[in-house]
């Protein structure tokens, strides 16, 4: 099967704004350059006008020498192809944009992050903060005429690493002889580290004047980066009136591994084995989503068995993803380890065939352009149809049986507003959690890649947007996901892996691609701008987990302390993804 | 107690006390008391605690070692399990963590990213490893590491205490009890306070070069 064409233009934006808005006419890109100066008047035209109310990607891109540009992705909630407008300023600093946090408040922190790492400043932003870095960190680190300390050379493979057949460490061609960079004549004892202050300064603007004069404290109550429920290393600053949220600010970062930098040293394969580490969950998803976005770029078919496998894999996948969240979701609210017990014996099941087919439990790096590594061996065939028709299904029931209808649970759940339609769509909320609030947005039916569209399946809604809705509809995509497996596995056709040669460079051209897939946690996408060289010039990952995060904040204030890991849990954020 | 593992062989026991009795010394009876019951600090960064979780639920099960129980707080905790990628960003928490746990106290780097920077190495946030301000005692090798081999890591880990002697360990001895590691301070870069003077002088022979 051809991967997708290129989404047709269904608007044109040029008769709406002459003289402003211009088509891009790059060879590779689509899409519409805006007016600077415009951009907010265009924008609004476009949520309200033509009916894109989702602003899914914020990126910036650094055409070094001479230009930044500002990408946005804006995609209807009712489905269809996507629409995508840029903003192209001159490279010199200050470099500023609007802000369109306004428009659409999902922007928040993917504006902060490209702030952060290009140093794009966007105007009218309230709080623009480093969030990935700290304040005081030195530079715009995805600047490309930024060096890391143990730069090299710009791309990968490094001539550097084996001079005369030795090899060298990084370390000792680095002044400081070790991951380190500072300015010259720089000072230690000289430095005032910020200490997060600029954190606590945003908070403050929460506190609003009691009416009868009474000065009541509030408090700022730090939750993370090391505990026990923030799933890993987030943090959030909370603001608290007696037990009521009053402001929260997400301090994230902790887990800032650098993806975007390194995976534009890379070539394009080698990119594969870093997007295992994004999600650790579903490395099978996070190949899906990188595999979809480059092959879009080198416009070549995907082998039709190898097509299948990777349906199988990344449902398998979010099986294994939902199981365990059921499971830590309960850990959260205080039935301590033993569903997650449960859970882990199902994913162990499943994991034994990650580890069959791909040789690794959880980094699997099975996917490759054009198709897969290794074929299924029939066995591995037979283990998956006796899970997906017998075991998991029997287990689904299990769960439910003890968990949907238990009375604890449910009144600890039921009627706990987590976030409405609207409010999701706005903050740029996908995943279960849009699903969850009545909204069946599903990119595997809205915006269909790989084969989902042979399989008869439902996209799962529920409408309430409360917790117990979130935590069922995961139940419910379980039971989805296992009637596409019962048909992928029967109608898997025999046939190549992969419809290319194995090769380890591949020759990609000029061109930018947006590829988007529904991983368990919500919209994951890859955005790579290629220049026709050997490895990316841009490599952007567009994480579900980062980008929920947005809401966060809304979703709390107003509620208890007590809450707030439930209400975290239901966003079901990993920090690889979030962080990078 | 499993008398083969208690009583010194040099010691006969007359076959009629066999099962009272055993023979052995302070220091085997205490190592014993602390290799069967290693709490780790509940305590994940990255991938690799995920293979952590799974190594403690059913299929592996640590609780057959006695080092199941995680503890959320520092101050209960002997061991560390750095269990994922340690960046510039985390690493003053850490090092606060560890001063905070009491002696005796271990530290296992599991995977390639704690034991040396792994994957992610050349990333501008990352710490090329956690012994470069932590002591570690086991490195466990692996991206991720399996449960297989984190528990026989741990296993090592073990065997290490048992060889340490009450006479020797230094936190039985004169002096401060814990030693301290200065918290690293984030500035343009990662400062780590014992190299305040190196990187002084590094940044100032910088700006001599480039004028040169
Ligand atoms: S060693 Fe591998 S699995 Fe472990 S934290 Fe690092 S990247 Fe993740």
């Amino acid at each position: 099967m051809m991967t997708a064409p290129a989404s047709t233009l269904t608007v044109d934006l040029t008769q709406r704004f002459p003289g402003i808005v211009s088509a891009d006419a790059r060879p590779g890109y689509s899409g519409f350059i805006v007016e600077k100066d415009s951009l907010i008047e265009v924008a609004t035209a476009i949520r309200d006008e033509f009916g894109f109310d989702l602003l899914t990607a914020v990126t910036g891109v650094d055409y070094f020498p001479d230009k930044m540009e500002v990408v946005y992705h804006a995609y209807k909630t009712t489905g269809g192809p996507g629409l995508v407008f840029r903003v192209q300023v001159p490279r010199v600093d200050p470099i500023e944009v609007p802000s369109l946090i306004n428009v659409y408040p999902g922007a928040d922190l993917q504006e902060r992050e490209a702030w952060d790492l290009m140093g794009i400043k966007f105007t009218g932003h309230p709080d623009l903060r480093r969030i990935l870095m700290w304040e005081g960190f030195e530079g715009h680190p995805l600047r490309k005429d930024w060096k890391e300390p143990f730069y090299e050379e710009d791309a990968k493979p490094f001539k550097s690493r084996w001079p005369d057949g030795r090899f060298t460490m990084a370390e000792d061609k680095n002044p400081f002889k070790d991951n380190l960079k500072f300015p010259q004549d720089f000072d230690p004892e000289k430095w005032t580290p910020d200490n997060d202050e600029s954190l606590y300064q945003t908070l403050k603007r929460y506190t609003v004047k009691d009416e009868d004069g009474l000065e009541t404290d509030r408090i700022v109550v730090n939750m993370g980066p090391q505990h026990p429920s923030t799933h890993g290393v987030f943090r959030a600053a909370i603001m608290l009136d007696g037990e009521t949220i009053v402001g929260l600010k997400p301090v994230v970062g902790y887990l800032h591994r650098n993806h975007d930098k390194i995976g534009e040293r890379n070539t394009f394969l080698q990119n594969m084995p870093y997007t295992d580490r994004l999600d650790y969950f579903n490395s099978m998803s996070n190949n899906l989503g990188y595999a979809i976005a480059v092959e879009k770029l080198m416009n070549i078919p995907v082998a039709e068995r190898a097509d299948y496998i990777r349906v199988i894999m990344a449902e398998l996948s979010r099986i294994q993803n939902h199981l365990v969240f059921v499971g830590m979701l309960l850990n959260d609210l205080g039935a301590m380890y033993t569903p997650a017990l449960y859970a882990f014996e199902e994913r162990e099941l499943i994991l034994d065939i990650f580890e069959a087919v791909a040789g690794s439990r959880m980094m699997c790096n099975y996917l490759r352009f054009g198709g897969v590594v290794r074929d299924v061996p029939p066995y591995v065939l037979q283990k998956i149809k006796d899970l997906v028709f017998d075991r998991l299904p029997a287990k689904t029931d299990e769960f439910e049986r003890l968990l949907s209808e238990n009375e604890v649970l449910v009144s600890r759940l039921k009627g706990v507003k987590v976030l409405d339609a609207e409010t999701a769509v706005r903050y740029s909320v996908t995943g279960p959690v849009l699903r969850a609030a009545g909204v069946p947005y599903d990119l595997r039916r809205a915006d269909p890649y790989s084969v989902y569209d042979r399989f008869d399946f439902d996209v799962a809604v529920r409408p309430n947007g409360d917790m117990y809705d979130n935590y069922a509809i995961r139940i419910d995509e379980i039971r989805q996901s296992l009637r596409i497996l019962q048909q992928a596995v029967k109608q898997i056709p025999d046939g190549p892996i992969n419809s290319q040669k194995p090769q380890y460079q591949v020759r990609v051209p000029a061109g930018e691609s947006y590829g988007r897939i529904e991983s368990p946690k919500g919209e994951l996408a890859f955005y790579v701008v290629s220049n026709g060289k050997p490895n990316p010039w841009r490599y952007h990952v567009r994480p579900a987990s980062f980008v929920n995060i947005t809401a966060l904040e809304k979703m709390c204030i107003g509620t208890k302390i007590a809450d707030f890991v439930a209400l975290l849990g239901m966003l079901d954020i990993v920090m690889g993804e979030l962080d990078r | 107690m499993d008398n083969e593992k208690l009583s010194l062989p040099q010691y006969d026991i007359p076959d009629d006390v066999q099962n009272a009795v055993a023979i052995t010394t302070l220091d085997r009876l205490y190592n014993w008391g602390r290799r069967s019951s290693v709490w780790p600090l509940m305590f994940g960064l990255a991938c690799c605690a995920i293979e952590m979780i799974a190594a403690q639920a059913a299929r592996y099960d640590m609780a057959r070692f006695g080092m199941e129980v995680m503890r959320p707080t520092p101050r209960q905790a002997d061991l560390m399990l750095v269990s994922g990628t340690v960046t510039k960003k985390m690493v003053p928490s850490i090092v606060r963590l560890w001063n905070q746990m009491p002696e005796p106290k271990y530290c296992v780097a599991m995977g390639a990213c704690a034991s040396g920077g792994g994957p992610f190495k050349e990333g501008y946030n990352v710490v090329a490893g956690i012994d470069k301000l932590i002591p570690v005692d086991v490195y466990i090798p692996g991206c991720p590491p399996t449960p297989q081999a984190l528990i026989a890591g741990l296993i090592k880990l073990q065997q290490k205490i048992d060889k340490q002697s009450l006479r020797k360990v230094h936190w039985y001895r004169k002096g401060p009890d814990v030693m301290e590691i200065p918290v690293p301070i984030l500035g343009p870069d990662l400062i780590d306070p014992r190299r305040n003077a190196e990187i002084k002088s590094a940044a100032a022979a910088l700006a001599t070069k480039e004028s040169a």
